[in-house]
């Protein structure tokens, strides 16, 4: 008789593995526990035991496949005897609960990620944007989560779905007892409007689903909702949830930000500074002719610091280049600055910021900042950037941790100044305190040039006068 | 590794019986015979320890803690008990378990993910396995102090690795231990190797060496000489049945295998270490030994491949044999009396999994009975 062997989850929790090679061929008589065939997890690579003492009669797959947990990879020609493995290698615990046209999920485990049967085997999707375009970038953290959703793709030939919503990707809300149902009847539930508590997909949407035949979910949505839930013209408008499509300055975001965190690792460091006397000198500066008609405030004088800072940590202001295995040192500034706009956030960045005086970097951030929130910043403006600095200052918060704009080393965040009881001259005083908070790309930048970096910045804005040591 | 201080050894790597003054009295009855039932317990452990981890392999248990390579701590300390001593082990004890006489399908029961433990304890005196790293100190610790009060003189044994040193279940196990003076001995298979963590930045001293600061005293032991083991044991045996409170044992051995089986030593280990300790295999060790007496036999290599092949048959068709629990039996012993608060959780879950039932009459459920 034959047998078949299915891939089990070699690790605890794992849904798929990689085929590595087969140490066997169509046709060799094996003996149990004979090693049959190498295979990769996300954990390590293994050696697979043959289950069966027999002929083979087929490899279903390539070496250099992912096969998903539980899908059959070898088969084998077996003597009728007993002795071997009666389930045929159906993997303990999966024995009761009866098949339908459901597919096992033999993960012992039992909290592994469930691949649901969309057919090939979910891959990491990783969105690599080009790193040279990246005109986006988030400030504090963006909630990367969103993206991250690895559950089944939804499925392009349910026509019911057709007109919107069919990328968000988040797996309908319901319960088991009625995922089920929807498996055993052939429903997608990405195509039944939940109407329990929440949107929760019931046991009776998923039965007048069936019933309902081709009815246009959203529809059936909406009236049902405002049957239900609100007496009849106390719907507020738009419904229960609203639903904008993704896209625009939204989705470019959210794109640089998967790419940038899931690509570069990234380390934060923060360090609060005692910046009364940076904030003394501003106060001296705006009174002063030479700056008078120039918009100076803490950013202006931050940007600067980084400047001087950058100069003697270089690494701070390097790019990791996947493509070419190379590590580009960038010997000018770009400085890119987060700006909120009305579309939402963009990094705009000013060229050659290393090389302006006090008084014309002063001018390149009014102006940049301007055109931004003007939406009017040209494509020429968001790229290229090399380093960037986030004020999250202006929305009165004190620290983050900044995901890098795609394709650079470091982010800085400036917050708040606050007054706040400090240790000053051995004694307790009311300073002006900032905290800063320096995330870095740490393929390219350790604890230390990090760390340098950041204590130089702070060392500037605690005693401006401290610039003399370090240029 | 040979200029090892301390280190207790009776047979070296290369075979050779050499004579300790203060130990060999404690192995003198340890005849030929005896050395050919170690060398299949020795055998018949790696065996049963191959065939699980192919088990694993083969998507029939769940996971699988490998213990290749200190098959010597296990038998060498296991085969040193006495009947009504009580055994605390961690979850790689599977040898102990097998000397203990705990039944093979009931060894992979938990592993196969079919049960939350594998045996009833006091049918072999040894708890099931503990899975939190050097809790089961604490429960030999306790009951080391119950044995006092009964004014018996059977001793609690725990096995725990070089990490759980670390941590605070066993610091609390040996404070507790040497303050009454509890009948425990403390049997720490030092595998070098706490997962990725290699034991010298566990430690940076040796890790019997910790239990002075508790005022136990410590022997240091070859982990993979069989004998050694065995005479180590049974010195700690005999001063805790005499009164004499707890000592430590640091079995100085190797994990050659991964952590488990979902775990690729390869990336944190150096290959050269393997090699290494390869050289001082406790099976190779023995086997080295019998040749030189003129023991190894064809008759007694043919009788120890048969033994461990048919213990092997026997753990794989009762692992593959296992009915699977029935929903409900998740509330089986929860609590030895009827409980309310049980009953009503239980009521709650028969009705959900009633509710997988559906109108069509397309599955056969079985869960709601």
């Amino acid at each position: 008789m034959i047998k078949e062997f299915r891939l089990p989850d070699l690790g605890e929790g794992l849904t798929e593995s990689e085929i590595l090679s087969w140490k066997v061929a169509v046709g060799d008589t094996v003996t149990l526990n004979q090693v049959i065939a190498e295979v990769e997890t996300a954990k390590a690579v293994v050696e697979l035991p043959s289950p069966f003492a027999g002929v083979i009669t087929a490899l279903h797959e390539e070496p250099g496949t992912i096969v998903e947990v539980g899908k059959p990879i070898v088969s084998f020609e077996v003597a009728d005897d007993g002795g071997a493995s009666p389930s045929g290698a159906a993997p303990a615990g999966a024995a009761t609960a009866a098949a339908g046209t459901a597919k096992r999920e033999p993960n012992l485990v039992g909290y592994g990620a469930v691949v649901e049967s969309s057919g090939r085997p979910a891959r990491r999707a990783r969105t690599f944007t080009t790193p040279a375009v990246e005109p986006v970038r988030g400030p504090v953290v963006e909630p990367v989560e969103t993206e991250l959703v690895e559950t089944e793709p939804v499925r392009p030939e349910n026509p019911v779905l057709e007109p919107v919503e069919t990328d968000t990707a988040e797996r309908p809300r319901s319960t088991p007892p009625v995922r089920k149902l929807a498996k055993d009847l052939g429903v997608e539930l990405a195509a039944v409007a939940g109407t329990g508590a929440g949107g929760l997909i019931t046991r009776e949407d998923v039965q007048n689903f069936v019933g309902g035949g081709e009815l246009s979910a959203p529809v059936r949505h909406l009236s049902a909702v405002s049957d239900s839930v609100f007496p009849a013209g106390l719907a507020p408008q738009g419904g229960r949830e609203v639903r904008t499509p993704i896209k625009g300055v939204r989705k470019f975001t959210a794109a640089a930000m998967v790419a940038s965190a899931f690509t570069a690792p990234h380390a934060t460091e923060f360090l609060t500074v005692d910046v009364t006397p940076t904030m003394d000198l501003l106060a001296k500066l705006k009174t002063s002719r030479a700056f008078s008609g120039y918009k100076l405030t803490p950013l202006t004088l931050v940007a600067k610091a980084v400047l001087i800072a950058l100069r003697r940590n270089p690494s701070l202001n390097s790019r990791w280049e996947e493509v070419s295995q190379e590590i580009v040192q960038f010997n000018y500034v770009n400085l890119g600055i987060a700006a909120a706009t009305p579309r939402g956030l963009t990094v705009p960045n000013i060229k050659d910021a290393d090389t302006l005086s006090l008084l014309e970097l002063s001018a390149a951030l009014t102006g940049l900042t301007e055109t931004a929130r003007a939406g009017k910043t040209a494509p020429a403006d968001l790229s290229g950037g090399t380093i960037s600095i986030t004020n999250i200052g202006v929305f009165g918060i004190d620290a983050g941790t900044p995901i890098l704009n795609p394709g650079e080393a470091a982010i800085l965040a400036m917050g708040a100044v606050r007054k706040m009881p400090w240790e000053f001259q051995d004694e307790v005083a009311l300073r002006q305190v900032m905290t800063l908070s320096l995330s870095f790309d740490h393929r390219l930048v350790d604890g230390e040039q990090g760390s340098r970096f950041l204590a130089d910045v702070g060392a500037i804005l605690a005693e401006p006068g401290m610039v003399l040591t370090m240029v | 590794m040979s200029t090892d201080r301390n280190l207790i050894q009776l047979v070296t790597p290369a075979g050779e019986r050499i004579s300790h003054p203060e130990f060999d009295p404690w192995v003198k009855d340890i005849g030929d015979e005896q050395l050919c039932s170690l060398y299949e317990d020795l055998t018949v452990i790696r065996r049963i320890d191959v065939e699980a981890t192919a088990l694993q392999r083969q998507g029939e248990l769940g996971l699988w803690p490998p213990l290749l390579g200190q098959e010597a701590a296990q038998v060498g300390s296991g085969r040193a008990l006495r009947e009504d001593d009580f055994v605390f082990s961690s979850y790689r004890e599977n040898g102990v378990a097998y000397c203990r006489g705990v039944d093979l399908t009931d060894i992979t029961r938990v592993w196969r993910g079919t049960a939350s433990s594998g045996w009833d304890p006091y049918s072999v005196n040894m708890a099931t396995p503990q899975i939190i790293i050097g809790a089961q100190t604490l429960h030999a610790t306790g009951y080391a102090m119950g044995i006092q009060n009964d004014g018996a003189d059977s001793v609690a044994v725990t096995y725990f690795g070089d990490g759980a040193t670390s941590e605070g279940d066993v610091n609390e196990a040996m404070v507790f231990a040497a303050s009454f003076q509890a009948p425990v001995v403390f049997f720490c298979s030092n595998n070098h190797w706490a997962i990725s963590e290699p034991v010298r930045l566990q430690s940076h001293i040796q890790i019997a060496d910790r239990a002075s600061g508790f005022g136990i005293p410590s022997l240091r032991v070859d982990g993979n000489d069989v004998l050694a083991v065995m005479a180590a044991t049974r010195v700690a045996l005999d001063r805790a049945r005499h009164g004499g409170g707890p000592t430590f044992i640091e079995a100085v051995t190797y994990r050659m295998g991964p952590h488990t089986t979902a775990d690729d030593p390869t990336r944190y280990r150096d290959a050269n270490e393997l090699e290494d300790w390869a050289a001082k295999d406790p099976i190779l060790r023995v086997k080295a030994l019998l040749e030189r007496k003129g023991l190894l036999t064809d008759e007694v290599q043919q009788h120890v491949h048969n033994k461990a092949e048919s213990v092997a048959r026997e753990l794989r068709s009762g692992c593959i044999g296992m009915p699977d629990p029935e929903p409900m039996d998740i509330f089986k012993h929860v609590y030895s009396e009827p409980n309310s608060w049980l009953d009503r959780q239980q009521d709650h879950y028969a009705r959900y999994l009633a509710s997988f039932g559906d109108p069509a009459g397309a599955t056969s459920e079985e869960g709601a009975r």
